[in-house]
């Protein structure tokens, strides 16, 4: 019961999630926290921990791990499919659609006014991460050098991740 | 069966490596998909972050959904959405069952304070390369920049400023050829 119960809540969860990431976080608050109780608040607290410093989508992230909290390894997997079944049904649904209608002019508009979107997207959350993750001079060169290798030196992100992991570990 | 075995395995490394979620695995999914691969063109990579951007759900899974069916229909889709989820899965259970006791130890948050500007380093040069790809004139760096100004400043949803774009360029457009 339980495990149908966290299927259809991350169900939900997954259909409005627009965003991704950490725009689903209220979600989920209020389905396991208001509406069934399946944590407490400090619970809650150290689950974006763990979210937050393992890989992977946030929104994957707490469906596995509530879903085990709440009913084991079948709760997780049930919570984990509910959450990303409505993306792959509407991702299949546009992709189907666009290469179909990819020829139409109005497609091509519409996407030559939102590539510049994009870019400010990106770009804003580039901002929003280093405001957060540049906390001083350390910090600062650690991105500066990064970036200069990855953009211009074609190294591999995750080079560049594990090496920043060892350089933090040294020099804090 | 060889292509599906890689995008399987091309997913699940970018599933793997990626800390903070969301934006934080573009850079990664950029240099596999787009600049190894070259399963998508840097256009349509740009465009499937707008689709991934109005719909919901995680911005990987929905790339990984697109690219996989691009490549190799419903099946294609479904492996490397698979290989995309199974990291984080494994993971997370991993952490759930034995290590849930270790999460305040002093390195581990010394290394997180490392990996967060590297975080930040990534994704800027994710923009450098969109950049790069786009023949940037001033029409559309003046796009980018009120884009910046509207989320940041003006803390207006990406779904609005994308609906916007969409339909104010298809008037744009339709205007011009009227012109003509």
């Amino acid at each position: 019961m339980n495990i149908l119960k966290l299927f259809l809540s991350f169900l939900k969860i997954g259909a409005f999630s627009f965003g991704g990431g950490y725009a689903m976080l209220p979600l989920i608050r209020k389905e396991i926290i208001e509406v069934h109780g399946w944590l407490t608040v400090k619970e809650f607290i150290d689950l974006l921990a763990v979210v937050e410093m393992t890989p992977g989508p946030v929104a994957i992230n707490s469906a596995t791990f509530l879903g085990y909290k709440v009913a084991g390894i079948w709760g997780s997997i049930a919570a984990t499919v509910g959450v990303i079944l409505p993306s792959i049904v509407i991702i299949l649904i546009i992709a189907h659609f666009l290469s179909k209608f990819r020829e139409s002019p109005y497609v091509d508009y519409a996407f030559r006014g939102i590539r510049p979107v994009v870019l400010g997207l990106v770009t804003s959350a580039a901002l929003t991460v280093a405001k957060d993750a540049i906390i001083d001079i350390k910090s600062l060169i650690i991105g500066g050098v990064l970036f200069y290798f990855v953009s211009f030196k074609d190294m591999h992100p995750i080079t560049a991740i594990i090496l920043a992991g060892i350089a933090g570990a040294i020099i804090y | 069966m060889k292509l599906l075995f890689k995008m399987f395995n091309t997913f699940f490394k970018i599933g793997a490596f990626t800390i903070g979620g969301g934006y934080a695995m573009l850079p990664l999914i950029q240099d596999e998909v787009v600049e190894k691969n070259k399963w998508l063109t840097p256009e349509e990579f740009m465009d499937i972050l707008a689709i991934a951007e109005v719909t919901p759900g995680p911005v990987a899974v929905n790339t990984s959904t697109y690219v996989g069916y691009k490549m190799a229909g419903i099946k294609g889709a479904l492996i490397c959405t698979l290989g995309t989820v199974l990291p984080s899965f494994t993971i997370i259970l991993l952490i759930v069952k034995f290590f849930w006791q270790y999460r305040e130890n002093p390195t581990i948050d010394k290394v997180f304070l490392g990996i967060r500007p590297a975080v930040a380093a990534l994704i800027f040069s994710a923009v450098y390369k969109l950049g790069r790809n786009m023949q940037l004139n001033i029409q559309r760096i003046i796009g980018a920049a009120l884009t910046v100004f509207a989320i940041i400043i003006l803390d207006i949803s990406p779904i609005i400023i994308i609906l916007i774009a969409a339909f104010g360029s298809i008037g744009y457009f339709k205007h011009k050829e009227k012109d003509i």
